[in-house]
């Protein structure tokens, strides 16, 4: 099992220059999340949960307040984060044990384990047989658990989801979710999602951080105390997430709750 | 693999041969019939024997030697520079900022253009001509690396970044290959202006020495035109083989960008 990482921001703040004009993406953001902990973070565009995610997997710098992990402030990126983007990002020149073997580039396994792990985790994703296909042989589903496979092959102390499944169509993202939830408890590694599908975030998370735009920062909190797996029609499940649709504004008349869940 | 060729051949769209095969019939048939002055136009089977003659006194081997020495020569030198300059421009903003406007500048200078000047430099024989060749082959090649390189789309070099690439990793295992079919078809035709550049060459900077293109300036210097259309029939069969090759290479390269539907 890998180790799990403790994840530590404090009052971070993050603003762009455009033309001159100071814009600010993140204000005031402050977090704790616990080793081996599901974190889902919820939010519409331009709240600034993408770039949070950035942040903390270190593609994006300058930025203030303090990005602890296990006690010690990042910097850059590092093979103690990984990431999994909504687009696959696969190389399509590799196969797919060749695009997961990527992330082991400087990893410091010998050959051999390295190789193993690769089996394991294209077995892990249900991937068994395509070892040597080119992603253009993939289906999107297919191609994002390559994708997952990635991100977790290298033992990541943290791993952050994207919008990991935004592309997908509804049954492939419903049996990828179960997939991710099942990975998380074998792994026992922390992961953070964000995503605006506020039905997604309840499913998979120990929390949902609900985060606001214009600037980009944490307007609530919700525990999701329900036992795995989870019932999407259960009535509790259903009024968690009316809850959290409440809290974007949103009047919950329950015919209504799916289409506005992806607005 | 026997019934394999067989349905290759029943597969086989044969009307692009008609035309050249029209031609061949009425040009022995005005040939044969003295309807113009043979002294001109020889007829077919004269170059045929003309062919055979180069054959066997070797001079056909040899020419075909220098000529091609000299192209793959050029070629190779030219591919080098090509895909290192593309690399540095595409790579580097600094070196894109400093070296890009005289890149630019100088490759629409004709290539023609340089010839007085590399005659002056390396005079006529072997070296001017494989350096006349090297540029052909490098404005293209260079330009094909250039434009693969800048389309290397920002989340596959994010990736990179998330699993801590170094610079060696991230030329060999994203950019050269992310790049690679730009650099294919720029390699694809620097092959083809090389060709064009070797034959050119020997007509514009004429030495002692072998060559195809030589043969066929002789055959015009002592008005022998089977031979200057013999020599025309190699150089284009060599050139056809050439864009062959690389058409072929380019697809087993290529092919994990899948099947074009």
């Amino acid at each position: 099992m890998a180790h799990a990482g403790t994840l530590q921001l404090n009052n971070v703040n993050k603003h762009y220059t455009v033309k001159g004009q100071t814009l600010k993406v993140l204000e005031d953001v402050s977090l704790s999340i616990q080793p081996g902990e599901f974190v889902s973070i919820v939010g519409s565009s331009g709240c600034g949960k993408s770039t949070l995610l950035r942040l903390i997997v270190g593609l994006e710098a300058g930025y203030e307040g303090e990005i602890l992990l296990d006690g010690n402030p990042i910097s850059g990126t590092s093979l103690d984060r990984g990431i999994v983007f909504q687009e696959h990002r696969l190389f399509p020149w590799l196969t797919v044990e060749q695009n997961i073997g990527l992330a082991l580039e400087n990893s410091t396994l010998s050959e051999v384990e390295k190789k193993r792990s690769i089996q394991e985790h294209i077995e892990l994703v249900g991937l068994k047989g395509f070892e040597k296909a080119h992603p253009y042989q993939l289906s999107g589903g297919m191609s994002q658990r390559v994708a997952i496979a990635r991100g977790l092959v290298n033992r990541p102390e943290v791993l952050l989801l994207d919008e990991p499944f935004g592309a997908l169509d509804a049954m492939t993202k419903y049996k990828l979710q179960n997939e991710l939830q099942h990975i998380w408890q074998t792994e026992g590694i922390t992961m953070i999602l964000v995503t605006h599908d506020v039905e997604e975030a309840v499913y998979l998370g120990d929390r949902v951080i609900i985060m606001e735009p214009r600037p980009g920062r944490i307007k609530r909190e919700v525990a999701v105390n329900l036992p795995r797996p989870r019932n999407r029609s259960d009535i509790e499940f259903v009024c968690l997430k009316d809850n959290i649709l409440s809290a974007f504004g949103f009047l919950h008349k329950p015919e209504f709750t799916t289409e506005l869940a992806s607005v | 693999m026997a019934s394999d060729a067989f349905t290759r051949l029943r597969t086989t769209d044969f009307r692009g041969w008609v035309l050249p095969l029209l031609l061949l019939v009425s040009w022995e048939y005005t040939t044969a019939l003295q309807w113009v002055d043979t002294r001109i136009i020889p007829s077919p089977l004269l170059v045929l024997e003309t062919a055979w003659q180069w054959l066997i006194s070797g001079q056909l081997v040899a020419s075909l030697i220098s000529s091609l020495w000299r192209d793959i020569a050029g070629f190779s030198l030219g591919s080098l520079i090509g895909i290192s300059v593309g690399l540095a421009l595409g790579i580097s903003k600094v070196t894109n900022r400093i070296a890009g406007p005289t890149f630019h500048t100088l490759k629409h200078i004709s290539l023609f253009a340089w010839i007085p000047l590399l005659t002056a430099f390396f005079g006529r024989e072997d070296l001017a001509k494989v350096v006349f060749i090297t540029f052909s082959t490098l404005y293209p090649v260079a330009l094909g690396t250039l434009e693969g390189v800048r389309g290397i789309p920002l989340s596959q070099l994010e990736v990179a970044r998330v699993y801590g690439f170094n610079s060696r990793q991230t030329l060999f295992r994203l950019v050269l290959p992310a790049a690679s079919p730009q650099i294919l078809s720029g390699l694809h035709l620097g092959l083809i202006y090389a060709w064009l550049a070797t034959i050119g060459g020997e007509f514009l900077m004429p030495s002692v020495g072998e060559g195809i293109g030589f043969t066929v300036i002789r055959g015009r210097a002592s008005f022998h035109i089977e031979q200057i259309i013999f020599g025309m029939l190699i150089i284009g069969g060599i050139g056809y083989l050439f864009n062959h090759l690389a058409t072929r290479l380019e697809t087993r390269l290529l092919h994990w960008r899948g099947r074009p539907s």
